[in-house]
């Protein structure tokens, strides 16, 4: 089963509420997937400064350490059992190598400019309060709960997946040749982090990108290489894209109005939001890449 | 005249109530108000009664439906009126996928659009789609009629027992073993007699008529792979 959320903001003035918007979706998707939870959210961010979430025990020394090591500042905002580190752009690399030179024992699941990624096992209410989900401001987010077929119920496991900068993928479906799309990735030297068959779509995605594909041309490449069930939904730095396998087997439903588009996989999801009664909605149709993006 | 409001009462309160009812009940007209996208509204009722839907409903609403009359004003889910056996369904709105899908009778009236699998498997049920239908509509449809007033998606009629299938738009291609038949006299009136009780004003000689090419009703050699 599994429930996606996506939700992409037109004006400013909804910005401060996405959080609390996001988190009404989400939990309304927990009788498809009580396991784990998670979500990631676009908030405003900087051009000159690059964000990382990690997670993690022991990590409110983080940015003592990070900052003493690197002679730079470095940032932290921490939220449960998940950590957002910020910085100049240019000690990116020198981060990550600190990271895993002197914490092994954390995992970086999300990073660029405006990205924020959190997840965790347990019901979906329980993980948006964890995190204060409604505390949080952006432009656009997308959700998962995971009801667990391909691995295990485990947080690494929870969705979203994040394999490129500002990018992140939730998968509703299973993939039947994860494995050996996996491999062919690998050799063009993407490497991941889990066993999960979401993470290998995630990482195709930003493999065809990183080669020169813009969003929708890289999900259209998809179809000629994933095979099995999916609806996905991407973020992106901008945007976000939605996709369904060709015989659309996974449900899908999206709305749209002057203030905003927002995706889910029930309509339930969507009954929450201010204004839905005036909405457009409609359900993207099969092997068709759907995208908005911020200009 | 009942008012259930599911913003209050929750669907099975609702369901219980509808299957309670005698087939003489003096209270033959039900209004649900906020539906909310909620699953299995008004699904098994036995009883000739009058329902009305206020807003959008969640998967199979108005499944199993035997005589009664079920509106709503909204988009409907996964499975409107599944497996219904009599009554009429009409939907304002867009039906997702599998309208109508398994129906043993009644009709289904949808005056948008119904996505991929309309009356996939139809046993006998009548479906009139004012707008268009997704692909693989009429998946082994068995019996009964499918009307479209717009185009049809690819594989309409895949592996089609017996059923019309008449369309007025773009077929977008046909299943295995579906293929065009000539539009007789008596397809006309069971055409027209559809349409007029479903309130559509369009004149018969404007649809096209798919039915089964009846090659896959034996085992062949060479459909064995």
């Amino acid at each position: 089963m599994c429930g996606i959320v996506g939700l992409f903001l037109k004006e400013q003035d909804l910005r401060p509420r996405l959080g609390s918007m996001l988190g009404q979706m989400l939990q309304v998707m927990t009788d498809r997937g009580p396991d784990s939870a998670g979500f990631a959210v676009y908030g405003e961010g900087a051009a000159d400064h690059f964000k990382l979430t990690v997670r993690g025990p022991n990590l409110a020394s983080l940015s003592k350490d990070l900052s003493e090591a690197l002679g730079t500042a470095v940032g932290l905002t921490l939220r449960d059992t998940h950590a957002v580190l910020s910085f100049p752009d240019g000690v990116t690399e020198k981060v990550r190598e600190w990271l895993s030179a002197h914490r092994p024992d954390l995992a970086v699941i999300g990073a660029g400019h405006r990205i924020e990624l959190y997840k965790e096992v347990g019901l979906p209410a329980d993980v948006i309060k964890r995190f204060n989900l409604p505390g949080m401001a952006g432009t656009h987010g997308v959700g998962h709960t995971r009801m667990a077929t391909e691995s295990a119920v485990t947080t690494a496991g929870a969705h979203p997946f994040s394999t490129g900068a500002d990018q992140c993928l939730v998968h509703n479906g299973s993939l039947s040749n994860h494995r050996s799309v996996r491999r062919n990735l690998e050799r063009e030297g993407l490497t991941f982090a889990t066993d999960n068959d979401t993470e290998v779509a995630a990482g195709f995605v930003t493999w065809r990108m990183r080669e020169g594909d813009s969003l929708e041309r890289a999900l259209e490449a998809s179809l000629d290489t994933l095979d099995g069930f999916y609806t996905f939904v991407v973020g992106t730095e901008n945007g976000f894209a939605v996709l369904r396998d060709p015989i659309s087997c996974k449900p899908a439903v999206m709305a749209e109005t002057d203030r905003y588009v927002a995706f889910g996989t029930e309509y339930r999801a969507l009954a929450v939001l201010p204004g839905i009664e005036k909405a457009r909605i409609f359900e993207p149709e099969p092997a068709k890449v759907y995208a908005w993006e911020h200009r | 005249m009942p008012v259930v409001d599911l913003a209050v009462s929750r669907v099975r309160e609702l369901n219980k109530a509808l299957h309670q009812l005698p087939r003489n009940t003096n209270e033959t007209h039900w209004t649900v108000q906020n539906p909310a996208g909620q699953h299995s509204i008004a699904v098994g009722i036995d009883a000739p009664v009058e329902v009305t839907i206020e807003g959008h409903v969640g998967y199979y609403c108005a499944g199993m439906n035997k005589d009664a009359q079920i509106t709503i004003n909204g988009n409907a889910g996964v499975g409107l009126a599944e497996n219904m056996m009599s009554g009429v369904v009409r939907l304002a709105g867009d039906a997702s996928q599998a309208a109508g899908a398994t129906g043993r009778g009644g009709l289904l009236i949808i005056e948008g659009n119904a996505s991929a699998r309309c009356g996939i498997s139809m046993k006998g049920i009548d479906i009139v789609v004012k707008g268009s239908i997704g692909p693989m509509s009429a998946f082994m449809a068995q019996t009964g009629n499918l009307v479209v007033l717009g185009d049809a998606g690819e594989a309409l009629g895949d592996s089609i027992y017996e059923a019309r299938l008449f369309v007025r738009g773009e077929v977008k291609s046909l299943g295995a073993d579906c293929e065009e038949k000539p539009l007789g006299s008596e397809e006309r009136a069971i055409l027209a007699d559809l349409l007029d009780r479903a309130g559509a004003d369009v004149p018969v000689d404007s649809f096209r008529l798919f039915g089964s090419a009846r090659r896959l009703y034996h085992f062949h050699v060479d459909n064995a792979y």
